[in-house]
Formats: structure tokens, C-alpha cells, sequence
């Protein structure tokens, strides 16, 4: 389906023919105060060739560094085909179409995303994703307190073990609609969520527990634990998860007795580029019973009238178009373009390719964590087993040493300091399937040159001229 | 016009409301409204043990054109809801004032029932909206 924009005498014609003077009129409801005016700081129009040269400079300062960093955004292999095929005209939309049911090949594949997020979470429905992994989890918990019905208090724990940009983009999307978000500390030794303290507050009325799995740390949370503790306080259990480790790790539809009610998460590491923070995608799926609460679209297959297969939205009662404000979600639409690239890489990968992306990041990240701990003052600092990421203590500054590593073109991990401050100097590291024995070995090289520059002893020895 | 049970309560907003004589009564949608809605799909119920206010929304009907809500047309405790429609939500299409009711209240002011309409009223009232 092409995409043709109006031409200037389209645009004439539909003026003259509501009596419009100029396009700004349509807009003369809206109050000059809150308009926004014009767009000064933007620049003039380049043409393809000065914005090609511009584009070329910013590359070279990126540069190609070898890139230990995760926290939630990971550098994976994508087959080029993945977005060779993405790309394709048929293909190319952010969004699923507004005449959903006369583009059956993008219904067809949304579909197909669905059939394959179902899969590896092992849940009974998926919808056909939403912005980012951090919104995704903010709906999740939306969900989760419109259908715990059994629960009046509209309070959610959630890990301090969590992702922290996903803790704040969950307060700024839920903290105006009267949820209360109570934070569960991690204990200090493992790195998981502290199962004492969760004890504390059994019996208590919340809507639902966070899950996550991997935490923020890497480190493996005791998840049929969590789950079936969640269960027997009459909670939710919502799934965080890293769609790789899903395929090496118990999937969340079978956590403990009854399984994750809702599973969420990022998506980006199934063939999305770490393009400067996006696009990326969050995928969300539940159990059949909250399918109803699910924002977003969800795509159904079905016959048509000669009982050819076909494609459609379905349950669109739950959304803005026909429940007004009382949908589920303002959350209309969905990330087309990476969920046709998501789609087609885990097409190209099939369940043993990506099962073994997770063994080769996990491998790798071990051998990281094993080189690396063998330097002076560096260690692990949580003993709990990790996928693909570990927390490692530093004999130094953490930002120090990330910023003479930087210099030396490593990225060194993700600096941790900010936000948990009460690790000291820690760093969090993550070699996946990209990174080869000699980025690792210099990786080692540079932080064991860095450390000796750093907290090597002055010479006593003063020079006499 | 359809046949409206002369011994059942009505409101305005499509509800009838069967007193049992025991302090609570039945609560469902007319055939007036299952004809407007279309072929359901599903039911929202209200969960059993929570209190309602009269004229406050608690439970939702979906067909496969729209979905609305259902007001209570009393105030009380929800004591019991039909779960067959769950399963079978097309009930409300085919028995809209038998099989088809949707939850039961225990009232707290049995004073509620006098403000709702009779038969010909509810009658008068669908007569006005077509």
C-alpha cells in the first residue's frame, strides 16, 4: 500500500471545498497561548549531499568501539537480510495501517509476531507491541490493576533490582492514576530481590509483584519463588524478561504453579540496532483470562466468506475508537517497523539459533567476568548466577576508569553509581555473542593498564638533578 | 414492541430489576437493549462482595459492534453473578429476562425499587428514544 501525500492542489482543493481559508485555520480552536509557534531553532533544509557529508562527520565521532555496555539495550548480531527485507516497500510502515483489513500481508506478519511471543514466553496471547520495554511494563501494571478486582489498594512492588529507567517511566505513566509503587530492596550478597523483606509484607494488599529476569544486575531472580508467593498473596505476577534469555530460561507461562499472569519487555534485542536509544519495541503477553485488559492491537486470524484464511483486529471493543475513555490504553497503534524486523530476524534465527545467541552471550560474558576478576581490586560483586550481564567491583572510580577506557576505544560497562550508589565502584558489564576472545582479551589489556596507572604507588625515589 | 414482563422494575438507562421478595433482587438487560447491542460476545461482571451505588456503572455488555455499561439501578451488595455467561454471553440475546440476567443485589434501601419505572413506563420510554 503507497504511501502518496497530498499535493498542493490536493490540499487547495479540500480548503475551497470547506471554506477554509489556510491549513492554520483548521487549528483556530486551539488557543494561541498553548500553541507552540514557529519552530525557530529548527535549520533550513539541507540537500542530500550536505546532509550526507553532515551524517558522515557524526559517524566519525561515534567511532567503532568495542562495546561491553548492556542495561537494557544490547548489541547483537543482525542478519542482513533482516533488514533487507524490513525495508521493502510492502513492508515499510511504523504503524499497522489505518485500513487495517485491506493490508492482509501486515496483518499476516503481526500475526505471525503474536504466534512467536507466545511462544517463547509461553503465554496464551500477545498484542502486537508497544512503544519500549519501560511503557510496556507501565501498562502491564495498568492491566494488572484494573483486573485484580480482588485487590483495592492500587499498590504495585516493584524491584529496586529493576531497570531504573523503567522504575521512572512507570512512576511518570502511573503515579496521576493513584497507583502507589512500594520498593523492594535486593540483598546485598546475591543481587536478588530480598526474599525477607518480601515476607514482610505477605498478607498485605497490592495488585501485583514485578518480576524480573534477568534483574538490572544480570543476576537470576528466584522467579517459581516470586511467582507462587505473588499467587498466594492474591497478586499479579508480571514478567519483566529479556526475550534471548527466554530462550535458555524457564519462560514465565510456567513460573511456580500457575505461571506469570502478564509477561513483558524490550524487544530490541531481537534484530533492532542500537541506533542512539531507538526506535525500539516493547512486547507485551498474558494469560488468555486478562486478554480483554491488554492494550494495544491484537490481530486475529479467521475465513472469509469462501473460508479463505484471513486477517483482522480483533477484541477492538477494548480500545480508544469504541470505549472512548473508558479503553484500555491510549495506546492505539504499535512499532510496525520493528516488529517486521523482529519478526523476520526470529524467523531467520528459528528457536535453536536463538538459543544459541543466549549460550554464546552468556559464555562470553563468563569468560569476560573470569579475565577481568584475575586484575588487582576487580570482582564480582553479587554471587547470584547471571545470563549475559555481571555487576563488577573497581579499584577505582567507575567513571574514571569508563573514561581513560573510552579513551583506549573500549566502552567498559555501564556506570552504576547513580543510581545505586551504595554499591561503591561498580560497573556493569556484558559481552554478547558479538564479542570475540581478543575484544575480551582487550578489554583486560586496557583496565589492567588503566588500574596500574591509577593505584600504582609513586616512585620514592626522587630524581637528584 | 416487545412483550415487557408487567411484574418486573425498570430504569431508563435499559435495566430490569426482579424484586425476589427476600431484600435482593435480580438485575439484567431488556430485549430492547440485546436487540440494540447486537450478537454479545462478552460480559464484564461486577465481583461478588463488592457494594454498588444506584445509577453507578458495574458490569459491561460487548457485542460485536460496541460495548456499554450496566448501571446498577439500586444501591447495595453484589451477591451473586450469572457465570454461565461467561461461557455463553449469547444467553443475554436469546432469554434477556430469564437465563440472561446478569448479577443479583442484596439492597440497602429497599426504598430504591419505588423510583423505577413499571412495564408501560419503560415502555413509554423506549416509544420516546425510536
Amino acid at each position: 500500500m503507497p504511501f502518496i501525500p497530498h499535493t498542493e492542489a490536493d490540499i487547495q482543493a479540500m480548503l475551497a471545498t470547506i471554506g477554509a481559508p489556510d491549513i492554520d485555520a483548521l487549528f483556530d480552536e486551539i488557543p494561541p497561548a498553548l500553541r507552540c509557534g514557529e519552530l525557530e531553532k529548527i535549520p533550513q533544509g539541507m540537500s542530500e549531499m550536505e546532509v550526507g557529508r553532515l551524517m558522515n562527520a557524526r559517524a566519525r565521532q561515534d567511532g567503532q568501539p568495542l562495546c561491553f555496555i548492556g542495561a537494557g539495550a544490547y548489541d547483537h548480531h543482525i542478519p542482513a537480510a533482516v533488514w533487507q527485507l524490513a525495508t521493502r516497500g510492502e513492508f515499510y510502515t511504523s504503524y499497522t495501517p489505518y485500513q487495517a483489513e485491506a493490508s492482509q500481508g501486515t496483518l499476516q506478519l503481526l500475526y505471525e509476531f503474536q504466534s512467536m511471543m507466545t511462544a517463547l514466553t509461553v503465554m496464551d496471547v500477545s498484542n502486537t507491541s508497544l512503544y519500549d520495554g519501560a511503557s510496556a511494563l507501565a501498562e502491564a501494571v495498568l492491566m494488572a490493576v484494573r483486573a485484580n478486582r480482588k485487590s483495592k489498594s492500587k499498590r504495585i512492588l516493584l524491584p529496586r533490582s529493576l531497570h531504573p529507567a523503567y522504575r521512572r517511566v512507570v512512576h511518570a505513566i502511573v503515579r496521576n492514576q493513584g497507583i502507589t509503587l512500594v520498593e523492594l530492596p535486593f540483598d546485598m550478597e546475591s543481587g536478588q530481590t530480598d526474599s525477607l523483606v518480601l515476607e514482610q509484607y505477605a498478607g498485605e494488599d497490592f495488585a501485583a509483584l514485578v518480576i524480573p529476569q534477568c534483574n538490572f544486575f544480570g543476576v537470576l531472580e528466584s522467579v517459581d519463588e516470586l511467582a507462587d508467593w505473588a499467587h498466594a498473596n492474591r497478586m499479579l505476577a508480571i514478567a519483566v524478561a529479556n526475550p534471548v534469555a527466554l530462550a535458555v530460561l524457564q519462560p514465565p507461562g510456567e513460573w511456580g504453579e500457575q505461571g506469570a499472569d502478564i509477561c513483558c519487555g524490550e524487544g530490541q534485542p531481537l534484530g533492532a540496532p542500537l541506533a542512539s536509544g531507538g526506535p525500539y519495541f516493547g512486547f507485551l503477553t498474558c494469560t488468555r483470562k486478562l486478554v480483554r485488559q491488554m492494550p494495544g492491537r491484537i490481530i486475529g486470524r479467521t475465513v472469509d466468506l469462501d473460508g479463505k484464511t484471513g486477517y483482522t483486529l480483533t477484541l477492538q471493543a477494548r480500545e480508544q475508537h469504541i470505549r472512548r475513555s473508558k479503553a484500555t490504553s491510549n495506546i492505539c497503534t504499535n512499532q510496525g517497523l520493528m516488529v517486521t524486523a523482529a519478526t523476520i530476524h526470529m524467523s531467520l534465527l528459528g528457536a535453536q539459533g536463538l538459543e544459541r545467541v543466549a549460550a554464546a552471550c552468556h559464555a562470553n560474558t563468563s569468560k569476560l567476568v573470569k579475565v577481568l576478576s584475575a586484575l588487582p581490586g576487580v570482582g564480582p560483586v553479587f554471587k547470584g548466577a547471571v545470563f549475559h550481564e555481571r555487576v563488577l567491583r573497581l579499584p577505582l572510580e567507575t567513571k574514571d576508569a569508563l573514561r581513560s577506557l573510552a579513551a583506549h576505544n573500549v566502552l567498559g560497562g555501564f556506570d552504576l553509581s547513580a543510581d545505586y550508589p551504595e554499591l561503591g565502584n561498580a560497573v556493569l558489564v556484558c559481552a554478547t555473542e558479538m564479542r570475540s576472545d581478543e575484544d575480551i582479551e582487550q578489554y583486560r589489556s586496557k583496565l589492567e593498564r588503566v588500574i596500574n596507572a591509577r593505584i600504582q604507588t609513586p616512585c620514592q625515589l626522587k630524581p637528584d638533578w | 414492541m416487545s412483550d415487557t414482563p408487567s411484574e418486573l422494575r425498570y430504569a431508563k438507562s435499559h435495566e430490569w430489576v426482579k424484586n425476589e421478595g427476600d431484600g435482593t433482587v435480580t438485575i439484567g438487560i431488556t430485549d430492547h437493549a440485546q436487540e440494540l447491542l447486537g450478537d454479545l460476545v462478552f460480559v464484564d461482571m461486577p465481583e461478588v462482595g463488592d457494594n454498588v451505588e444506584a445509577g453507578s456503572e458495574c458490569a459491561v455488555v460487548e457485542s460485536v459492534k460496541a460495548a456499554s455499561d450496566i448501571y446498577s439501578p439500586v444501591s447495595g451488595e453484589i451477591i451473586a453473578v450469572n457465570e454461565a455467561l461467561d461461557d455463553a454471553p449469547e444467553t443475554i440475546n436469546d432469554d434477556a429476562f430469564g437465563e440472561g440476567w446478569i448479577f443479583k443485589v442484596k439492597l440497602s434501601d429497599a426504598a430504591d425499587l419505588d423510583g423505577l419505572l413499571d412495564a408501560a413506563g419503560y415502555d413509554a420510554t423506549v416509544a420516546e428514544e425510536t
